[in-house]
């Protein structure tokens, strides 16, 4: 017993000096349970193969590269938590989070601390805006992404009577708002405006209100649980109007819950980064291990390589000379070359329209 | 009028989920005289017993919809009453006869454990059933607005008359009705003239469970997606609507279940749907406040 006690304690012992020894934590914090876990496990999978390549090939400046993973399951409470167990953890950066209404509270936990954060999913420009010198993302913004949605109503004529539906989160509300006024800028009101409740299973009132309003055309600012639900109902009902969505609709769950319903549905996503060539091997390696990478998964590996980079060229794990150090020059990364401006925001393609087809999408012609 | 008729069609649909699992509030109350707060997460597990029923039988190839429907039924019958039995006996009889507030802090208990229990073992993420019955029926179309109702909100409807007419016979016509009734008005009499209260008590847990089973099964099939979280909305609905139809009244839990549904589809259809919820839980304020015993309930009467 006492013998046990004591292995158990030398083994403790040199736990703790592993990890005092001079690695570079990178925190990863993103919805690892909830609805929004398979985001989560997009944005880790990134993170993973990237800190593995980076510490195959010799690490940061000799330094191991380590991941803190943190669970903020897309709840604002949870976040601000994950991101005072990152700051106490004296974690060098942060990779996350992935809901815009998570990142934006935890943005400022970790900007009092001088911790670069670099979000490979949160689109609310809100993040950027407000003037923090720490913060960065990989993705684009709601405002670029509304105005290609509302180009593409209008130069491709998709509705008459457009009825716009968001489900009240920071997100959802901020990419319908955007395509309100966008809209609205082109001289075009929308004929109806609703809300639906995140969590909800049943849209039958609210389809019946789109059927008897007669529209033709349904911009959904949400996720795609409620998306995918809202479509099938919409079908069952025979209400025929075309759907568009956002990029919180880009995960094969939305045609899994919406099944056939899902074929035509439109969504703004960026252009498919494993379209990019120079990515091809860092794609053949996550294939080899059985997972494909969508959505925000070269996103994340984009965020922690600029990340890794921007330490080697500053010569240090300093935040607030790191995120010094982001601003400037430019990254190579899966996503193609990126440079961050002022506000922390990449200088990457704008959004494209694509359309769902068979469970998958594909850029629409 | 085509739209308050297609809005009262949506509302009957939701109205007949909410009344069967209302039915297992009001026949716990009535008995034991206790809210049996886990009941919401007894028709979570009754939704993910059916999902599960529905993959195995398709391995087996047994993809026809109405024997599929029937066989998953029995399925998610016995599984869920199984749960409900299980609850019973290990967070209820125990306290009974302890403070009145026992059993009901033990089922808040019980609602966190199951929720936590088919999260951990089902994880978190959402489950999927690809539409299994599709269709519908156009009834008639006034103005390019037509009025239609599909073919799964005619087996829910259906599937939860039938249902409610069975309990009703069941009641009113067997042996194990007549000894719920005899606990209902006494329990220490009916205990006296040779009823078994405990296994009544059991056998109204299992005949709650398997009702909610039936709206779980019917949800798996309306929705095609199911996560851990499901029971802690629809059961505190259902509850409301077992308070509408006053506790304790079985007429009045699917009286009430239906008059929910309806509120919140009119409320959603006519209003907003942003405030969907708060409409329900209006009602709920309302019904206490003004009308504490509901529409069908009988009053209080404090035995001396």
């Amino acid at each position: 017993m006492t013998s046990r006690l004591l292995l158990a304690s030398a083994a403790a012992l040199a736990l703790a000096a592993g990890a005092a020894q001079a690695d570079v934590t990178l925190g990863v914090a993103s919805p690892f349970t909830g609805q929004n876990s398979s985001f989560g496990e997009q944005i880790k999978r990134g993170a993973e193969a990237a800190a593995a390549a980076i510490n195959a090939a010799g690490g940061i400046n000799g330094e191991k590269l380590i991941l803190d993973l943190q669970d903020d399951a897309c709840d604002p409470k949870q976040a601000v938590a994950a991101a005072n167990k990152i700051v106490s953890a004296n974690d060098a950066a942060v990779i996350g989070h992935f809901c815009s209404s998570s990142s934006i509270p935890a943005s400022d936990v970790y900007a009092e601390a001088g911790i670069p954060q670099i979000s490979p999913a949160s689109t609310n420009p809100k993040l950027t805006d407000r003037g923090l010198t720490s913060v960065f993302r990989t993705c684009g913004r709601d405002d670029q992404q509304s105005a290609v949605a509302a180009a593409a109503i209008v130069s491709r004529k998709l509705g008459t009577k457009i009825a716009i539906v968001d489900d009240k989160s920071a997100y959802g509300k901020g990419i319908a708002d955007g395509v309100r006024s966008a809209l609205a800028a082109k001289g075009i009101h929308e004929a109806l405006d609703d809300t639906l409740t995140q969590g909800d299973k049943d849209f039958s009132a609210l389809i019946s209100r789109l059927k008897s309003a007669n529209v033709d055309f349904v911009f959904y600012g949400g996720y795609f649980s409620e998306a995918g639900l809202l479509v099938r109902q919409a079908r069952e009902q025979g209400l025929k109007a075309i759907f568009m969505g956002g990029d919180g609709i880009a995960a094969t769950e939305f045609a899994s819950i919406a099944g056939p319903a899902s074929d035509g549905v439109l969504m703004t996503f960026y252009p498919d980064p494993r379209d990019n060539p120079a990515a091809a091997p860092v794609i053949q390696a996550f294939r080899d291990q059985k997972f494909e990478p969508e959505g925000y998964t070269l996103y994340s590996y984009a965020a922690v390589t600029a990340f890794a980079e921007a330490v080697k060229r500053a010569g240090t794990v300093e935040g607030a000379k790191v995120a010094a150090e982001l601003h400037k020059g430019s990254y190579k990364t899966v996503l193609g070359t990126i440079a961050f401006d002022a506000k922390g925001d990449p200088d990457t393609d704008p959004f494209i329209v694509y359309v769902w087809k068979a469970g998958k999408y594909v850029p629409l012609k | 009028m085509a739209y308050f008729l297609q809005q009262t069609i949506n509302g009957l649909t939701l109205g007949s989920i909410y009344g069967l699992i209302a039915l297992g509030y009001t026949m716990v109350y009535g008995i034991v005289g206790m809210i049996n707060f886990a009941h919401g997460e007894i028709y979570m597990i009754g939704a993910f017993v059916s999902l599960i029923a529905f993959a195995v039988l398709g391995l087996f190839g047994i993809t026809w919809a109405p024997l599929a429907i029937v066989l998953v039924l029995l399925i998610a019958i016995v599984f869920t009453g199984a749960f409900g039995w299980a609850v019973e006996r290990i967070a209820y009889r125990p306290l009974r006869g302890s403070f009145h507030l026992a059993p009901l802090i033990s089922a808040i208990g019980m609602s966190i454990f199951l929720q936590n229990y088919v999260q951990l073992l089902q994880g978190a993420r959402l489950r999927t059933l690809p539409a299994l019955v599709s269709g519908g029926v156009t009834l008639f179309r006034e103005n390019d607005f037509e009025v239609r109702i599909s073919t799964i909100q005619i087996a829910i409807i259906l599937l939860a008359g039938v249902l409610m007419a069975a309990l009703t016979f069941l009641i009113e016509h067997t042996r194990l009705g007549r000894s719920q009734r005899a606990c209902e008005q006494d329990m220490g009499m009916a205990g006296m003239i040779g009823i078994n209260v405990d296994r009544t008590i059991s056998l109204t847990f299992v005949i709650g469970a398997a009702l909610a089973a039936g709206a779980g099964l019917m949800v798996t099939l309306y929705y095609g997606s199911v996560d851990f979280f499901i029971g802690f909305l629809a059961g505190v609905k259902a509850f409301t609507a077992a308070v509408l139809g006053g506790i304790g009244s079985i007429p009045g839990a699917m009286l009430g279940g239906i008059l929910i549904g309806l509120v919140e589809a009119y409320w959603g259809g006519y209003v907003s749907g942003a405030y969907k919820d708060v409409s329900v839980f209006a009602v709920l304020i309302l019904v206490l406040t003004v009308m504490p015993t509901g529409l069908l309930g009988k009053p209080h009467i404090q035995k001396v």
